[in-house]
This record gives C-alpha cells, sequence and structure tokens, in this order.
C-alpha cells in the first residue's frame, strides 16, 4: 500500500462569474477506502466532483491521484491514470447494445475485442444484466441504467471509482443491494470509492469517512456517526434553531 | 449467411464483373455515377454515420482531390496515381485542419455543419481566383481518344473507370466493415452517442473524431481525383458547389447512416431515379422537375423512413447486419 | 465622397438583411430549429411579387402585406403539418428536412418561372435623394424605411401583445409554458409563421432593386445564417445589427477589394464567428 492516500485534494478552488462555488476545500480518501462528500443542494458538492475527474479546472489547489499530480489532466486521461466516474443524469450509448457500452469501458484495458468482450459479460453478470445484453441501451429502467453505468465504470478496471449521486431515484430494497455490491467491490479487489449522496440511509451504511461540504467550504469530517451529531452539520442541513433543541 | 443469399450474392458479384462486356455504353456510364455516387456516400458515412459529425461542405475534399491531381498533371505531366495520393493528403489536411479547429472550439452540431459549408464556400471563391488551377475559367485535361487503353494516365473507356470505382467501393466496404468492427468503431459510436461519457471512459474524442475526418477527407478526395480524370474538366463554381455536397450525403441518408449497404443501395437509387427524371425532362421540358422528385424523395425518406431504405429492406428480406445506427 | 456613398448603401442594405435574418432568429430562439429554407422562401415570395408587378403593376412595397400573409400561412402550416413531427427527432434530421423542403421550394420556381432573371418595375426606379455630396437611391431608401418599420412591428408583437410574451414564454422554458396551459404547437405554428413572413417582407424589400432568380436563394439562406450568427441566433437586436454589419462589410468589401470577393469575405467573418464565439454578439447559447 502506498504511503499516503490514493487521492488527495489540496485547497482546490473554483468561481463561477462571481459565485465562489468551492472555496479551499481539501481531504484525502486513503486506498481501499470509501468517502461519502455531503452537503446541502448547491453547496459544491458536484463541482469538487467534477473538477477531481478533469471536467473543469480548479482555479487554485491541488489534486493527487496515487502521488502523481493530475490537477490539469482532461478527463480521458483521468481514466487513464485509474479513475473512473458515474454521471448524475446517466448517460448510457443507447443506440449500442447493453454488452457493448460495458465493452467499450473495457476496450481501455483489455489487449483484444474477444478479451474485452469476456470483461463485459463478467461485469453484466456481476451487476445482474446478463439477459439484456443484446438489448440497446436505451431500453433499460433507469435502476438498469444505473447499474450498466456503474459496470461500464469498472470495465475500465479503476483504482479509483467516483460515484456522482448514483442512489438517487432508487428504492430502499435497490439501495441497500448497490450498498452490498460496492461493500464486496471494495473488499474483494480494494478499490477505492468517492462518492457524493443525498440518501443518508447509503452514506451510513456504506462510507468509511465523511466529508460535509456547505456553501463551497467543508465544515466538517470524519466518521459517519460523528458527523451526524455535528453541530455545525446539523445547523447547515436543518437550520439554527433546530439544532440548537436538545438532541 | 444462408445458403440462398450465397447464390444470390455470387450472381450479383459476377453480374457486375461481365457488366461492361454485357451492358450498352449508356448503362456503363450510368454505373459510374452510381459508383461515384455509392463510394462518395461510404466515405461520408464514415464521419456522419459512426461518428455523428454532420458536414455539408464534403464538396471541398473532393474539389482538392480533384484539382491537385489534375493540375500536377497538366503542368508537371504527373501520373494521377501519385496526383490521387497528393490530392489525398491535400484534403486530409484541410479536413484536419477543420476538425482541429472546429473541436478545439467545442463547434458541435449544426454549427460545424455550417463551418464545413463556410470552409468549402470559402474554398469556392478561392479557387475562383487560383490562376495556376485556371481559376474560374476552368481546368482542362487533355482528352486523347476514349478507347486508348492509358491506365498510367486514367485515359480510357467508361469501362476502365467502371472497374476502377468498382475496386474502390468494395474496398471502401470492406474498410468500414474493418473499422466499425474494430476499437475504432466502438470508440467512435461512444463519441456520437454521448462524448462526455466516452471520455469519462478513456477516450481521446478529440484523435479519434479528428482521424474520422482525415479519413472521410482523404476518402472523398480519391474519388475526386477520379472523377476530375473522367469529366476532363474543373470548375470552382461546379466542383466545389453546395449542392455537390448535398448530392454527395443524400445517398447514404436515402440508403441508411450508418449502415454498410446503405450508401450503396441509395447511390443506386438516386442515380436510377436521376436518369428517369431526366428522360422525363427531356420529354416534358419542365426545368427542375428533376430537382422537384429528387427533393420529394429525400423529404420522404428523411420524415418517414429517417433509417434509410437498407435497414427496411433487410428487415423484409431476414437478414440481420452487423452495423451501427445513430 | 465615394466611400460614404458606399457605406450609406451598405447600411440601407444592411438593414434589409437584418430583417431577413430576424426571422431566422426568431425561429430558432423559439422553436430551436434551423430553417434551412429560409432564402428559398424568400424567393418564393419575391415572385409572388413578381407576379403581382408584371400581371397588375403592383409595386413591391404594396405587394408586401400580401406577401407576408401568405408566407405566415405557409410557415404556420409547413410547423404544423411537418416540423411539429418533428421536433424530438436529431438535429441533423431536422437540417435535413429543411434542406429537403429547400430543394422543392427552388425547383418548383424553376419548373414555374424558368431560370431566367426577373426583376420588378417601378416608375421610381431610377430617382435619387441628394444630401450634400450623398447621392442615395430612392429604392434603396424606401426598403431600408421597410425594413425597419418590419422590425419594428415585429418587436412590438412580441413586447407588448398577449400571444407575443405568450412566445417568449415558450422560448424561455417550454415546459413551463406548457403546465401553464400554452397551446405550444400553435405558438410554434405561429412564430414560424411570422420568421416566415418576415423573410417574405424582406424579400419584397430587395426586390426594389435586385434581380430575383431561382438559385438566388442558396446566396441568402447564407448570408442569412453569417448574420444571425454574428448577431446571435435568438436575439432579435443581433440580428439586425447583425445584418447592417454585415451590409456594410460586404459594401466595403466589395468596393475596396474585387466585388466578387466580398462573398469570401462573408464566410471568413462566419468561420471566424463560429469559432470565436458560436453564440454571437448578442445571442444565447445553443
Amino acid at each position: 500500500m502506498s504511503a499516503g492516500p490514493l487521492l488527495e485534494v489540496e485547497a482546490i478552488s473554483k468561481r463561477f462569474r462571481g459565485l465562489q462555488a468551492v472555496d479551499s476545500v481539501s481531504f484525502g480518501v486513503p486506498e481501499g477506502r470509501i468517502l461519502a462528500l455531503i452537503g446541502p443542494n448547491g453547496a459544491g458538492k458536484t463541482t469538487i466532483f467534477n473538477m477531481i475527474a478533469g471536467v473543469f479546472q480548479p482555479d487554485a489547489g491541488h489534486i493527487q491521484f496515487a502521488g502523481r499530480d493530475v490537477t490539469r489532466l482532461r478527463p480521458h486521461r483521468i481514466c487513464e491514470a485509474g479513475v473512473a466516474r458515474t454521471f448524475q443524469l446517466v448517460k448510457p450509448f443507447g443506440a449500442l447494445g447493453v454488452l457493448e457500452n460495458v465493452m467499450v469501458g473495457a476496450l481501455r484495458r483489455a489487449p483484444s475485442l474477444a478479451a474485452a468482450r469476456a470483461d463485459a459479460e463478467q461485469l453484466l453478470a456481476r451487476f445482474g444484466l446478463a439477459e439484456k445484453a443484446q438489448a440497446p441501451a436505451a431500453s433499460l429502467t433507469l435502476p438498469e441504467r444505473k447499474r450498466l453505468e456503474i459496470a461500464r465504470a469498472l470495465a475500465t478496471r479503476p483504482r479509483l471509482l467516483l460515484l456522482d449521486e448514483v442512489m438517487s431515484g432508487l428504492r430502499p430494497l435497490e439501495i441497500d443491494a448497490m450498498v452490498a455490491v460496492f461493500r464486496d467491490l471494495v473488499r474483494g479487489t480494494g478499490l477505492t470509492i468517492l462518492l457524493t449522496e443525498h440518501v443518508m440511509r447509503a452514506v451510513m451504511a456504506l462510507s468509511d469517512r465523511v466529508v460535509v461540504v456547505h456553501h463551497g467550504q467543508k465544515i466538517a469530517e470524519g466518521a459517519p456517526a460523528e458527523v451526524a451529531r455535528d453541530a455545525r452539520v446539523l445547523e447547515c442541513y436543518l437550520g439554527r434553531q433546530r439544532a440548537e433543541a436538545p438532541a | 449467411m444462408r445458403r440462398g443469399s450465397r447464390l444470390a450474392l455470387g450472381a450479383l458479384v459476377a453480374v457486375l464483373l461481365a457488366l461492361p462486356l454485357l451492358a450498352s455504353n449508356y448503362i456503363i456510364s450510368v454505373m459510374v455515377l452510381v459508383l461515384f455516387a455509392a463510394y462518395l456516400g461510404q466515405a461520408w458515412n464514415i464521419m456522419m454515420g459512426y461518428v455523428g459529425l454532420l458536414s455539408i461542405g464534403h464538396a471541398l475534399y473532393a474539389g482538392l482531390g480533384g484539382y491537385t491531381a489534375a493540375a500536377l498533371f497538366v503542368h508537371w505531366g504527373l501520373t494521377p496515381w501519385i496526383g490521387m495520393l497528393a490530392g489525398m493528403a491535400v484534403a486530409s489536411l484541410a479536413g484536419g485542419a477543420i476538425g482541429a479547429l472546429g473541436f478545439r472550439f467545442g463547434v458541435t452540431g449544426v454549427y460545424f455543419a455550417l463551418l464545413t459549408i463556410a470552409f468549402a464556400e470559402f474554398t469556392r471563391i478561392l479557387f475562383d481566383h487560383f490562376g495556376w488551377v485556371g481559376a474560374s475559367s476552368g481546368l482542362f485535361l487533355p482528352v486523347k481518344s476514349a478507347t486508348v487503353l492509358d491506365l498510367v494516365n486514367l485515359r480510357g473507356p467508361p469501362a476502365m473507370f467502371y472497374y476502377l470505382m468498382l475496386a474502390l467501393v468494395v474496398a471502401a466496404l470492406v474498410l468500414s466493415r474493418a473499422l466499425i468492427r474494430g476499437r475504432i468503431g466502438y470508440y467512435w459510436q461512444a463519441i456520437r452517442e454521448d462524448q462526455d461519457a466516452a471520455e469519462a471512459l478513456g477516450i481521446d474524442a478529440f484523435r479519434c473524431k479528428l482521424a474520422a475526418v482525415a479519413l472521410s477527407a482523404a476518402m472523398t478526395a480519391a474519388a475526386g481525383a477520379i472523377q476530375a480524370f473522367y469529366y476532363n474538366n474543373l470548375y470552382p463554381g461546379s466542383v466545389f458547389a453546395i449542392g455537390n455536397s448535398v448530392e454527395l450525403m443524400s445517398a447514404p441518408i436515402v440508403g441508411g447512416l450508418g449502415t454498410l449497404g446503405g450508401p450503396i443501395l441509395g447511390a443506386l437509387l438516386l442515380t436510377v431515379l436521376g436518369e428517369v427524371m431526366t428522360a422525363l425532362a427531356s420529354v416534358v421540358h419542365l426545368d427542375g422537375i428533376k430537382q422537384w422528385c429528387y427533393g420529394a424523395v429525400l423529404l420522404a425518406i428523411v420524415v418517414l423512413r429517417p433509417g434509410g431504405l437498407w435497414p427496411w429492406l433487410m428487415e423484409r428480406l431476414g437478414i440481420a447486419e452487423g452495423g451501427s445506427r445513430p | 465622397m465615394l466611400s460614404l456613398n458606399i457605406l450609406v448603401q451598405g447600411l440601407l442594405t444592411g438593414a434589409i438583411y437584418g430583417l431577413m435574418a430576424l426571422g431566422l432568429s426568431v425561429i430558432f430562439g423559439v422553436i430551436r430549429v434551423v430553417n434551412f429554407a429560409h432564402g428559398e422562401m424568400m424567393v418564393a415570395g419575391m415572385y409572388v411579387a413578381i407576379v403581382l408587378n408584371s400581371r397588375w403593376g403592383v409595386d413591391p412595397l404594396l405587394a408586401l402585406p400580401v406577401v407576408a400573409v401568405l408566407l405566415f400561412v405557409t410557415g404556420y402550416l409547413l410547423q404544423r403539418g411537418l416540423i411539429n413531427r418533428l421536433i424530438d427527432r436529431p438535429h441533423y434530421n431536422q437540417f435535413l428536412v429543411l434542406l429537403a423542403v429547400s430543394i422543392l421550394f427552388t425547383s418548383s420556381t424553376l419548373m414555374i418561372f424558368g431560370p431566367d432573371a426577373r426583376n420588378a418595375q417601378v416608375p421610381y426606379a431610377f430617382d435619387s435623394y441628394e444630401l450634400g455630396s450623398l447621392v442615395v437611391d430612392k429604392v434603396r431608401v424606401l426598403a431600408a424605411a421597410g425594413a425597419l418599420v418590419g422590425v419594428a412591428a415585429l418587436w412590438a408583437f412580441f413586447a407588448l401583445t398577449r400571444t407575443g410574451k405568450s412566445i417568449r414564454a415558450c422560448a424561455d422554458n417550454q415546459l413551463g409554458a406548457q403546465v401553464i396551459g400554452l397551446d405550444v404547437k400553435r405558438l410554434y405554428a405561429v412564430t414560424f409563421g411570422l420568421g416566415c413572413a418576415c423573410v417574405g417582407a424582406a424579400g419584397c424589400l430587395l426586390l426594389l432593386f435586385v434581380d430575383v432568380q431561382p438559385y438566388l436563394a442558396s446566396d441568402y439562406t447564407l448570408l442569412a445564417f453569417i448574420i444571425v450568427i454574428l448577431g446571435g441566433l435568438g436575439s432579435m437586436p443581433g440580428a439586425l445589427i447583425g445584418g447592417i454589419l454585415v451590409g456594410v462589410s460586404e459594401a466595403l468589401a466589395g468596393f475596396f477589394i474585387d466585388p466578387s470577393l466580398k462573398s469570401m469575405f462573408s464566410f471568413g467573418l462566419l468561420i471566424l464567428v463560429l469559432l470565436a464565439r458560436p453564440e454571437g454578439l448578442l445571442g444565447r447559447a445553443a
């Protein structure tokens, strides 16, 4: 295992036309762990996410992945480095088949088309999509599309997986199933996960560590249970009066 | 493939190969037109059908190919085979430049289409003033007897051009099939469906798109060079005209974007339709009737069968094809 | 002073270009469809005016309301009957449909009127106004005035009438408009009709000093695109400013450089604008 955290975010900031979306946020994700980034809407979580994924460049600060500076890298280079991501609004390759979707991801690492196909088939089986392999991706239901998106991202054999509100729109049973899959992946393959989430059920069940962001700034960090009791966190979610009321 | 289809395919191949020996000069020349249209359609199909990049200025590449090969032949006696390669290089650079500029500045969709039109028109007017290639008066190739077969200088009867274009169409078919089933084919389609998602999977969209444009341009230029030696004259106004770009796109659209057989079927249908209309026009004496029918067919297909006629035909015949559909 | 004359001429022509481009801009701004048949509709309108002029000696300025109404109806029906069906289709499909429509328009005018150029006869065709050293053709002044009236009328429609405001609501937020009960399909059809009416009106004004032939159309479609992109797709003031800019630069380029190169200049400008700022000077992002 490497000396420092697998992903190190150092004082990154981003300004959009007069609005300071992210203000000097720092945190680290150790390898083989799951870190959740939470905060109210508009807190800047997705912007942080997108900066790590290479969609935007931070105005200031650095991002290190596996000891390498990835701050200025474009999305495809970030993936090459070993980071995969899913999108909040799922983006399947609609006209391609389900298997073909995952193959696109697998081709990154696979030496041949046949190898990519084999990898893709394995992943489909793991995510319960094997029967739909030949169906066009556009025909899948939302939960299926989410699973496809994750399978496709995993096909690139990442060391770090970024999950952007992957639980939204899922029913409790589906959420639990998803949580189980991620736990297995992390335990079995040493995958590291950074997720942003609104669904607290999933955050509590899954994460080793939680970072809370509000108005673009980090206001708390710690184990899930600690953070849930933190007064500042309660204040930002529930408002001042509620936070001061006896627990 | 089923046994019946194999026999049919075999028969088709035999007919195609024997055609110049059996048919009249008129039929051969119509077939040459079909093959030009089919090949150009295949070249355009790579950009639009596979990657989803709409180019309405493809006449630019055909024109560059034609003018390069023709000018080198007329001024320096260079064989058109080398001239063709030179033309392909020029067109490839032009396409690369347009693509690089467009993609670098994030010009997409309809805006990109307008960009391609602008470059083609710009070049048209530029060539109107380009003395070395005859400017607006045109460039003419010396024509010797049409029965002398001079393959090196591409001088010969229509049958020679027929076999040449037949070979090119087959080559384009093989190439397209290999590309779409290979790694780059998957990347291209991924980019077409959702570029952001594709980049998140490690695909260098800029490079892949650029490759598509450069390849499509080079292929188009090759046909442009051969056309120059077939028609023996070039005018900027006719070679780079937007009408050519539109005509070039019509075959793959009518036939089926993103399919292997689409451009060929479309070329056949539209050329035959064109000839029927020309015959009709000579009887009816109505300027523009040919275009009207052309426009009507195009409209009908694009509205009613946006996927083109090839997929519909394949369904009817019960054949599944491993192509891609945007 | 020759260059001042050229400048003024460019300004006057530019006003008409502005009206023409306005139609395209409005259609795109509201319906998000790129009307590639724009120039063709203008030419069709011009031919109607030609018929009225040659048969009954009607001045194109008087024919304008007739042409505008005719093209409004045509546009309305086209949108209602055809384009509404294609709203959810990919952009290239819509583009190609309108391309096919443009081919039909051009070939129809070719079939009916033949390929020769035609012009409208007006009694004051050779009159001019003089202001010091400035000499301007009466026809150009009237045409420009007509264009400005047209632009003002359209602006007033969108700013002051109920339908106009409803259309602007649709443009801003289609789903929201539907939720509050606006008949989006009808409003789209009205918008398309208006866009076509604009371009028909512009055609009648152009007819005062330009000859028409069927192939004129594609030049003007491309010109309209250049203007609209320069000024910004979806921006009304942008279309007018863009029109004037292009009118002036064309006139100056035609005078100082070779006249046949002036289109090249316009296309070069289009390329630059597409690369640098596709949303144009005043437009909204596509």
